[in-house]
């Protein structure tokens, strides 16, 4: 059964109005939420240089671990430890010789920057000395930063593996 | 020799495919049916080409062929022969190779269809497909090449290559990495492929849809062609991502099945695009509307199956997928671009062909609320395509580079998903054509009535999150709809021909599948909303390292560490376990098994949580730490997850509801021959 064709500017214009009011509030949703939850990822040297005006806000830091630094108690589940600054950007990476290089040598440098994470909750196995990590959390007007996820990251496991022994021919 | 064979048939299949592309333009515009047929063939041979490929790779695994260095990074002598079998796509260069495959058998099926009908269709679903198959075959054999072995340079260095370097040696290692073990869960093992099959299966209706572009065809002739497939494509892309979350729940250990991480996001991207345009077709078969942005739809879809191949393959964005890292990132972001804007300025040049035959005019007609519906699930994907590309945005326009993470999805994705849900609701009360808000008031006050009737009762019992409130309503509003749907149509059939109620049901949904179908589908959504309305809003948590005899509570359960255990296991992990009496008061309910596995050859460490799960709620146990257990004491992150299991009996129920949808109309296909 067909409907007679109704081109009527008034039978269009409420479509387009209702249209418009879902956009609106698919955008103010968007920018309202972003607003809220964006999380600034940032290295500890950025970190530092903005200084406590960052107190408070979403953040996410990525460092190399220091071994020595790291402190647990099982039985509070407290953990603390220092991690070093390391460059942002995957270039800088690349030129220091790859990840697993860039981390060795932010954790052997003893001028970078270094930046206190306090966790409470169980020790990731990957936690260890020169293990890329990335904190996510606020940093308190003590400097420390008070995170509540960590994900670690060991370069040397996911490194593109070349095989260790090796029968020569076939 | 069975790896340089395995190389030489994918360089065999590529120019196949480009032979047929070829060959189908030709044809096409000499109006030659012999150069169509002639890419007809190529392209019912590349299926069983790659398929001798596969078999030749699935024996390489199996056989231990460690000199490939596919083999040995996903492989090891430990593993048992299922997993070898699945290792297949446990890597980069393996699921490309799957994903060829799958596509290559899907267009080997659609070429084998009558073609005595829409002939002139023919030669460009040929080309769509072919070029589609032609890219992932290219990315197989220029970058990603399953098939490269090991040498060691005269430098000394190891290097994977197809053919040899100047003056370098074969090497061979006597055992393989072997496959991640995040990976060796059954979750994982099926995943993937489903996940594939339903990106793959969405290349047809797209295939069709610019097959209509370009021959000028404006009818629904492609829709109802490919009605089937998208079908398919739809039930195994919702599975991959059911699979995918169940996988989360059991093997990451974090207590939850969703994370919005990026590659998880744009899963979920084509499968929003498509549900939209499983909607809308419906529009544009019984009204003859829609036919615009039908064509978007398709178009959309098919640019995010192959974005969501994209972000899982290239490593742009970090993220938990991010073990699949590598240089074809261009080369994908080149092939979107070119066929969307491609595809985009084909239905610009068609855009006054494919006006609407009607004029939608009442805003309460059941066409305006599935426009709506559509709106909605546009507004949800552009919510999660930012949340994907605002990193990226934010760090070229401001050099700081921003996140957001799961609360800017739930925050803005929550309202959306809730009108969704009262559209559910709404809309199969709603009638065609002419229909006012009157109308639909009148139709909508009785399940109002019950659904009311349990906000209180909830608020009784205390319930005071207010989302939880709108929530559970929405749930239970869905739920009365349906229902009454049934009983409605179901009776009145009853009083007609005086059949038995049940008989009357059963006829029914048999006569009006694709309805009925979805109605169950609609019921099955609503039930997987209350385990992620349990999930997200009443989620509790707690730590605590016990000693053995000692307890922890949580949401009224008392869990007792009774012992631990270490022992090796054949495979080569050593597994650490505890056991855990689980108490409600004084009443003993069994016990709990956390454990902690540790791949002594890859030393990749696994949680594996205990898990007691009920209609109500899941008792979600992690043996945390590993370093730190001893025979005395051992740290456990308890998680107390409400309502969580009707998350997975929503997407049995989804199944269930699918079937009946899909299960092939013997009416339907004798009334679509007629026209």
């Amino acid at each position: 059964m067909q409907k007679p064709l109704q081109t009527g500017i008034q039978g269009r214009a409420k479509f387009i109005v209702g249209g418009l009011l879902i956009l609106a509030a698919v955008i103010y949703l968007i920018v309202s939420a972003t607003q809220a939850n964006a999380e600034f990822f940032m290295t500890v040297n950025e970190l530092k240089s903005k200084g406590n005006s960052l107190v408070g806000r979403s953040l996410r830091i990525s460092g190399a671990v220091i071994g020595d630094s790291i402190q647990y108690n099982p039985q509070t589940m407290n953990l603390t430890f220092e991690i070093a600054h390391v460059p942002g950007d995957n270039a800088a990476v690349e030129m220091g010789g790859g990840l697993a290089a860039v981390l060795h040598t932010a954790v052997t440098d003893p001028t970078r920057a270094r930046l206190t994470i306090v966790y409470n909750g169980p020790k990731p196995d990957l936690l260890r000395d020169e293990a890329q990590a990335i904190v996510t959390g606020h940093l308190g007007e003590d400097g420390i930063f008070y995170a509540d996820e960590l994900l670690l990251k060991c370069p040397t496991k996911y490194q593109e593996a070349v095989p260790s022994q090796v029968v020569n021919g076939n | 020799m069975l790896a340089q064979f395995g190389f030489g048939v994918f360089v065999l299949t590529f120019l196949l495919a480009l032979f047929s592309v070829g060959a189908a333009v030709v044809g096409y515009f000499d109006k030659s049916d012999r150069w169509v047929e002639a890419a007809r063939r190529a392209m019912l041979l590349i299926f069983p080409l790659i398929t001798l490929a596969v078999l030749a790779l699935a024996y390489l695994l199996v056989t231990g062929h460690y000199e490939l260095q596919y083999v040995y990074s996903v492989t090891s002598n430990d593993m048992p022969f299922y997993l070898k079998i699945t290792a297949l796509w446990g890597g980069q260069a393996g699921s490309l190779v799957l994903w060829s495959w799958l596509m290559s058998a899907f267009a080997s099926a659609v070429t084998l269809r009558k073609w005595e009908r829409d002939r002139e269709l023919l030669p460009w679903v040929i080309v769509v497909t072919s070029v589609t198959l032609a890219f992932f075959l290219s990315l197989t054999i220029l970058f990603e090449n399953p098939f490269a072995r090991w040498w060691q340079t005269t430098g000394g260095d190891f290097v994977a290559h197809m053919f040899a370097p100047a003056g370098a040696i074969p090497v061979t290692p006597a055992d393989g990495q072997g496959l991640n073990p995040l990976l060796r869960h059954p979750g994982m093992i099926i995943h993937p492929p489903m996940l594939y099959l339903g990106f793959v299966a969405f290349v047809i209706p797209y295939a069709f849809a610019i097959a209509a572009l370009v021959t000028g065809r404006s009818d629904d002739r492609w829709i109802r062609l490919t009605r089937r497939w998208t079908l398919v494509a739809w039930l195994f892309l919702s599975l991959g991502l059911v699979l995918g979350m169940r996988w989360a729940y059991d093997v990451l250990g974090w207590g939850g099945y969703w994370a919005w991480d990026p590659v998880e996001t744009a899963s979920l991207m084509p499968w929003l695009a498509g549900t939209a345009f499983l909607h809308s077709v419906m529009i544009q078969e019984k009204r003859g509307m829609f036919k615009q942005w039908n064509m978007l739809l398709i178009i959309l879809t098919y640019a995010l199956v192959i974005f969501g191949t994209f972000l899982t393959r290239s490593g742009v964005f970090s993220s938990v997928h991010a073990f699949a890292q590598s240089a074809i990132g261009p080369m994908f972001f080149a092939f979107i671009g070119i066929t969307f804007v491609t595809s985009v300025a084909l239905l610009i040049y068609r855009w006054k062909d494919l006006r609407a035959e009607v004029e939608m005019n009442s805003l309460f007609s059941r066409e305006a609320l599935f426009l709506l519906n559509n709106l909605l699930f546009m507004g949800v994907l552009i919510v999660c395509f930012w949340g994907v590309i605002f990193p990226l945005i934010s760090e070229l326009v401001t050099g700081q580079k921003v996140t957001v993470g799961p609360p800017f999805y739930l925050r803005a994705n929550g309202p959306l998903f809730g009108a969704l849900m009262a559209l559910m609701g709404i809309a199969p009360l709603s009638a065609w054509g002419k229909s006012t808000y009157k109308t639909l008031g009148r139709a909508l006050w009785k399940p109002s009535i019950p659904s009311a009737i349990v906000l209180v009762v909830l608020a009784i019992l205390g319930v005071h999150n207010w989302i939880a409130l709108v929530g559970f309503t929405l749930v239970a509003f869905v739920i009365f709809v349906t229902l009454f749907e049934f009983w409605r149509g179901a009776r009145s059939r009853q009083k007609k021909r005086n059949e038995n109620f049940l008989v009357a049901l059963w006829q029914l949904a048999g006569r009006n599948r694709r309805r009925y179908g979805g109605y169950l589908i609609h019921l099955s959504m609503v039930v997987m909303a209350i385990g992620i309305l349990g999930i997200e809003l009443y989620q509790t948590t707690t730590q605590k390292t016990l000693a053995v005899g000692e307890d922890i509570q949580i949401a009224g359960y008392t869990l007792r560490f009774d012992s631990l255990a270490q022992f090796p296991y054949t495979d080569g992990r050593i597994v650490t376990r505890a056991a855990l009496s689980v108490f409600r008061g004084a009443k003993f309910l069994g016990d709990l098994y956390p454990r902690y596995d540790y791949y002594t050859t890859s030393g990749q460490p696994m949680t594996i949580a205990g898990v007691r799960s009920t209609l109500a709620d899941d008792l979600y146990v992690v043996l945390v730490n590993w370093e730190d257990v001893s025979a005395a004491q051992a740290p456990f992150k308890v998680y107390h997850n409400p309502l969580v299991n009707w998350l997975w009996i929503g997407s049995l129920m989804f199944i269930f509801g699918f079937l009946v949808a899909a299960w092939p109309e013997r009416e339907e296909e004798t009334r679509e021959w007629k026209i």
